[in-house]
């Protein structure tokens, strides 16, 4: 799911705070405004079309760059993979997922916009039932004139605040309130959307990780937890335990093998790893989208979740067998940490580069990232793994360009971080796996855990999806035959190799 | 260059002396490149970090420039240089590279 929310952008986005500190009278804070998209504007953009999956990948491919400059002929807020959700209703679903009292919205803004909310397909009564009254507007300007509270604008108006929690904690500070119950708020929605298109059950969830990489608690446990918890209370999993993991943007692809080993060990039957979005990245690259005359592409909170679950005997299955580790030893350079996420994993399951259809590393959006000067990331990301199958030997040099196009996607994910990271092409990657586009997907995260000033290292985890190869759901172990006939199989296999040695 | 890395080499600078200092990059690309060693050797372009309006005039190269090649255990350059090479426009960043250094680099 993602949120258009041009109004956080100038509040709350960190370019634009620490602008606010540094340059407060800056050309930049002054032109900014006007180059902000229209809620219109971001529903017609492809990448959030591709995002929600009413375009595919592909789709994007086949479009030149750049795309800001295009509309999308798809223009829907609801697709197969969530919803586009407007900043008045997130600020509502905020109030909503506040349990402490903290989220103080205007009484009028709150009733010229319920009947929105709860007209949105994805919200129930549970969650209607949280909406509160709202407050006084003067009692809101006083809060945060008066009482250090985090504004809440919509459409350059005071609708709201987000009280702080705490007269002194930094911790509970309104500026942090406002940052984690922003990303509570939208993996909530997350999943909402996640069990609706799964077909599964609220009850049926077991676990929730979340791998956002926000921190809560108080002075005493900064980043004790639980995101993950306290999303699946206001979603209504009452089933569900839960945990947060964290390893910057790798945190996705980390929290996605815990799951899947959860499931595997039959610890928990359902486990659903959810992350929401991050303000402070909102409008990161603004300066130069402003500079290039460009509208603000990042104005999107995104957020995802992905259900994991016993073996159907259909659905893609992620291979525990076949898990990349950027590990301690791994060292930083480039080629030791794509080797060591894509091309050890593979030798230890004896499979070449080329036996995976589609690779998908950090998906970001190449419309934002190249006018900022980071380039395409994806596509550099292809040129490494395909620099690494030539020196194997998998492909040959002038194929280079070639694997980059067939084993590789073109980025549409917004750059929050942990959300590009690997995970937004799994819808895709179940449906092109049960159609038999591709019959192996591997998703790489990768994160930079240097900025926590802990450790300079490096972090990876990858792991492979692949069609499953039609395992009975539940099977009841194995009948005496079968293991007869396994038995068999391998004492010929033996017997073989014996005689081939003895040749 | 990211002002924490200006700092540290404007530090290394005034500790071991100008002239005992070379900087290696690792930048993917011709134009970061040169952005970073016009950093350590003209001053900081952006005008942002702690080398703006310093000229240190370092030695500067990138790790796939030849004469670096050169130095390395032939060994180890494979394992942990020879993929970027394959994937960098080499040429691109040797021609920034050796632009700015006859432009700025007193050493």
């Amino acid at each position: 799911m993602m949120v258009h929310t041009p109004d956080m952008v100038l509040h709350n986005g960190t370019t634009q705070t620490t602008e606010r500190i540094v340059n407060p009278d800056s050309e930049y804070l002054k032109e900014l405004p006007n180059h902000l998209r229209t809620y219109e504007q971001a529903l017609s953009y492809y990448p959030n079309q591709v995002y929600i999956g009413n375009k595919t990948p592909d789709d994007l491919t086949a479009l030149p760059q750049p795309w800001y400059d295009k509309e999308c002929d798809c223009a829907a807020r609801y697709g197969k993979f969530g919803q586009i959700m407007p900043q008045e209703e997130f600020i509502l679903l905020m109030q909503v997922c506040d349990v402490f009292d903290l989220v103080k919205l205007d009484k009028n803004f709150v009733a010229q916009h319920k009947g929105s909310l709860a007209s949105n397909e994805i919200i129930d009564e549970g969650i209607l039932s949280r909406v509160k009254d709202g407050i006084a507007p003067e009692e809101v300007a006083r809060l945060v004139n008066e009482d250090h509270a985090e504004p809440l604008y919509h459409n350059n108006e005071l609708v709201g605040c987000a009280a702080r929690a705490h007269d002194i904690d930094v911790n509970l500070s309104a500026h942090v309130m406002h940052e984690n119950i922003v990303s509570k708020a939208s993996s909530v929605l997350a999943l909402l959307h996640v069990v609706k298109s799964a077909g599964i059950q609220k009850e049926d969830v077991e676990y929730v990780i979340d791998c956002a990489e926000e921190a809560c608690g108080d002075m005493n446990q900064r980043g004790g937890g639980n995101f993950a918890k306290s999303t699946a209370e206001i979603a209504g999993f009452v089933n569900a335990t839960g945990s947060d993991t964290r390893s910057f943007c790798a945190g996705p692809a980390h929290a996605i093998v815990e799951a899947a080993s959860l499931v595997a060990a039959g610890a928990y039957k359902t486990v659903v790893v959810t992350a929401g979005g991050c303000t402070a990245k909102l409008g990161m690259n603004g300066k130069d989208h402003v500079k290039k005359g460009l509208p603000i592409l990042e104005d999107m909170i995104a957020g995802f979740s992905v259900v994991i679950t016993q073996d159907n005997g259909t659905d893609p299955a992620i291979n525990l067998g076949i898990l990349g580790r950027h590990t301690v030893g791994t060292g930083s350079a480039p080629q030791a940490v794509i080797s060591s996420l894509v091309t050890d994993p593979l030798d230890r399951a004896g499979l070449k580069v080329t036996d995976i259809g589609k690779f998908s590393p950090e998906m970001q959006n190449p419309d934002i990232t190249k006018p900022a000067g980071a380039g395409d990331v994806p596509l550099s990301n292809y040129k490494m793994i395909a620099a690494l199958a030539v020196k194997r030997g998998d492909i040959e040099k002038a194929d280079l360009a070639k694997f980059t196009v067939e084993h590789g996607l073109t980025g549409w994910a917004p750059t929050q971080g942990h959300i590009p990271s690997g995970v937004p092409y799994l819808g895709f990657a179940r449906e092109d796996i049960l159609s038999g586009k591709i019959s192996r997907a591997m998703i790489i995260g990768k994160g930079s855990l240097f900025l926590g000033r802990m450790t300079n290292l490096f972090d990876g985890v990858s792991f492979v999806v692949e069609a499953n190869g039609g395992t009975e759901p539940e099977a009841a172990g194995v009948s005496e035959e079968e293991v007869k006939g396994m038995i068999a199989k391998a004492m010929k296999e033996f017997a073989a190799t014996l005689l081939a040695q003895a040749e | 260059m990211d002002l924490e890395n200006q700092k540290r080499v404007k530090e290394f600078t005034e500790q071991y002396g100008a002239e005992n200092i070379v900087v290696l990059l690792g930048a993917a690309e011709g134009e970061a490149s040169g952005l970073a060693a016009e950093t350590v050797t003209n001053g900081d372009p952006t005008y942002a970090g702690p080398l703006t309006g310093v000229s240190l005039g370092l030695k500067v190269f990138h790790v796939c420039e030849p004469e670096v090649k050169e130095e390395f255990d032939p060994n180890i350059y494979e394992d942990q240089v020879s993929m970027m090479e394959m994937v960098l426009d080499v040429d691109d960043i040797v021609s920034e590279m050796t632009s700015i250094r006859e432009q700025y680099c007193k050493f």
